[in-house]
């Protein structure tokens, strides 16, 4: 009898003690990529990588006009997604129930959350880059909106779908319309988490590079038109990092551990907030 | 003296003390706006932007639907040329010759999916290690920031994991890992036609490892938030008739969230086959056909990454769009069957309370 218990306390202690080694299987390669990217990023850094133009093999430049031209791109993208995604939201939370449209356009938003950013890029590339016959700032930022729309959508619907029932018949027992019941008592409530929402998007975006190989494309010069090809971070990084030239790579790991720390600072940020809010309930 | 925002009106009536000669006048000040408000906006307005608003978030809500339905019909348009040329032979031909402009989708397709088998094979195993640990084992105070921790290997960008990857675990896997395999699982039976060839860094094995380590947590968090939703009674009924918290797992929780399971081991999948980056630094982009798992190869989503902006010729874009369209229905399929799981699994929640 006693060798059942042992056999079985013994299968306890290795199945938990796996499963130990796999949290710390999955901490481990988060540790050695910001390791990584600390100790080749910090030593690429320079005032340079913030004042100068990305420069040609062999002479020495920064990324400035990349990071311009990615911060006006994800601006860009967010400002044109986000209202998009939380009208969406508010039209799943508020208003479609468990309708047809409503069931459909959840389900196709899901699917747009996980698709490959790569089919984004195909799908801008096809429909704006063919017909305008040229790659542009506002191809990427288009694709980059795309990317942030079902982001927005899903946040926007759960956390207007947290706001108790209770506050929206008190607005509409005082009179009041549905859209101010939706604008003024809904979307007030739920303010922190549409912002976290968009904040995520915003730090999904910033680091996505498919979508922009063939929308933005990519500009070694100066440049802010947004209707001529741009230059932009994560597609400077791709090039460099595949060039066989030790100062592009350096400029690379300098690039990646700007965005790294961006996105991953985002995130945090983004949490915080959702936190703090949460508390307050 | 209660002095709500409904009672505004008769603030004149009953002025409190403590309420300023200031704040009094600007309560005043809003009262007559906002009686003239109602009177330039009277109830058809309201019942106007009512509709208006409501057209409006319908109006975003169908776009959200159509922009899925115009990624589909643009791949499909995009993809004619090249169905023309080559047919269903497309998906069973290896050839890809831009000079003779024959292209076949076999080994992408192969790439894509042999990578995605071996992320799955590391990802979900590990994945609900993690989820075992943060829901069962974790102390409370470590619970959250381990699970942030978690999904913040989600949110470093792809293209990073493909430059650490490149530099960095490519030439380790050479150096230290792929001589081992070569020596010793080389000349086993069967499996020994997996590992054959130079220890060179890149190729579909590395491209694997890495998507399983970017899988686990999409992987993880899914798994971990269905293990969440087993009622307590559940597992404390099966702790009391003594069984350990490996038992509990296995023959309680896992059981009850099995569904949950299988559909956040498809979104692990569905972002597996169409990850692009990371995988196009890593793989080698060799339009070879391979089994040996050392060799590089090529996925769908790195060719079209490599070759699209230079693909010339209509048929040629043509055939990579076509890839593109095989890769997005795949990914379709899988995520469908994903959210269709997940759905169900909370059907049966909403059904029990």
């Amino acid at each position: 009898m006693l060798s059942i218990y042992k056999r079985r306390r013994f299968i306890n202690a290795l199945n938990l003690t796996i499963s130990l080694l796999a949290m710390a299987f999955g901490l481990f390669w988060l540790g050695w990529i910001l390791w990584t990217l600390l100790q080749l990023g910090f030593t690429s850094l320079s005032p340079d990588v913030f004042t100068k133009m990305t420069p040609p093999p062999g002479s020495n430049g920064g990324l400035l006009n990349a990071l311009v031209g990615s911060l006006m791109m994800i601006l860009a993208g967010v400002l044109l997604g986000a209202p998009v995604g939380v009208l969406a939201g508010i039209y799943l939370a508020e208003y479609g129930g468990n309708g047809w449209l409503a069931t459909v356009t959840r389900f196709s938003n899901d699917i747009l959350l996980s698709a490959p950013s790569i089919v984004i890029g195909l799908f801008v590339y096809e429909i704006y880059v063919a017909t305008s016959h040229h790659f542009s700032g506002w191809a990427g930022a288009f694709a980059l909106a795309l990317i942030v729309i079902p982001v927005v959508v899903r946040t926007t619907e759960n956390m207007l779908k947290l706001v108790p029932g209770s506050l929206r018949e008190a607005a509409a027992a005082l009179g009041a319309p549905q859209w101010k019941i939706i604008m003024m008592v809904t979307l007030r409530a739920s303010k922190s988490g549409i912002v976290t929402g968009i904040l995520l998007a915003l730090s999904r975006i910033s680091g996505e590079t498919a979508p922009l190989l063939f929308t933005a494309l990519n500009n070694s010069f100066w440049s802010l038109n947004m209707n001529a090809p741009m230059a932009n971070l994560p597609v400077v990084i791709f090039q460099f990092a595949m060039s066989p030239y030790d100062d592009w790579h350096k400029l690379a790991w300098a690039g990646a551990l700007i965005i790294t720390f961006g996105v991953l600072g985002l995130n945090i940020i983004a949490r915080f907030i959702f936190r703090n809010k949460s508390n307050l309930h | 003296m209660s002095f709500n925002r409904m009672g505004l009106r008769s603030a004149n009536l009953s002025t409190p003390v403590f309420y300023s000669e200031a704040k009094i006048r600007f309560i005043r000040f809003y009262q007559q706006k906002m009686t003239l408000l109602q009177k330039t906006f009277p109830d058809k307005t309201q019942v106007f932007l009512d509709a208006a608003f409501k057209l409006t978030s319908l109006f975003f809500a169908f776009a959200v639907f159509s922009l899925l339905a115009g990624i589909l019909i643009t791949l499909v348009v995009g993809s004619i040329p090249s169905f023309k040329a080559f047919g269903w032979g497309f998906l069973t031909s290896s050839a890809w010759d831009p000079v003779n402009v024959n292209f076949g989708a076999v080994v992408p397709i192969f790439g894509t999916l042999v990578t995605s088998a071996i992320a799955m094979l590391i990802g979900v195993p590990v994945s609900f290690g993690i989820a075992l640990f943060l829901t069962e084992l974790s102390p409370n105070c470590l619970k959250r920031p381990l699970g942030i921790a978690i999904e913040l290997l989600a949110g470093i960008p792809s293209i990073i994991y493909g430059m650490w990857g490149l530099f960095i675990f490519a030439p380790f896997l050479a150096d230290h890992i792929q001589p081992w395999l070569i020596d010793y699982l080389g000349p086993m039976p069967f499996i020994g036609i997996l590992f054959q060839g130079a220890p060179m860094g890149i190729g579909m094995l590395t491209a694997g490892i890495i998507l399983g380590i970017m899988i686990i947590p999409f992987i993880a968090s899914v798994t971990r938030d269905v293990f969440d939703v087993v009622p307590p009674q559940l597992k404390e009924s099966a702790y009391a008739v003594g069984c350990t918290t490996w038992e509990v797992v296995w023959y309680v929780v896992l059981p009850y969230t099995k569904i949950g399971v299988v559909g956040g081991v498809m979104l692990g999948l569905g972002r597996a086959l169409g990850e692009t980056m990371a995988v196009t630094f890593v793989i080698g982009n060799a339009q070879n056909f391979s089994l040996s798992l050392l060799d590089p190869g090529n996925s769908i989503a790195s060719a079209l990454a490599n070759e699209f902006n230079e693909a010339v010729g209509d048929v040629y874009s043509s055939a990579l769009i076509e890839l593109g369209l095989i890769m997005f229905v795949i990914t379709f399929i899988v995520l469908a069957i994903s959210k269709l799981m997940l759905m169900q699994l909370a059907r049966r929640e909403g059904d029990k309370s």
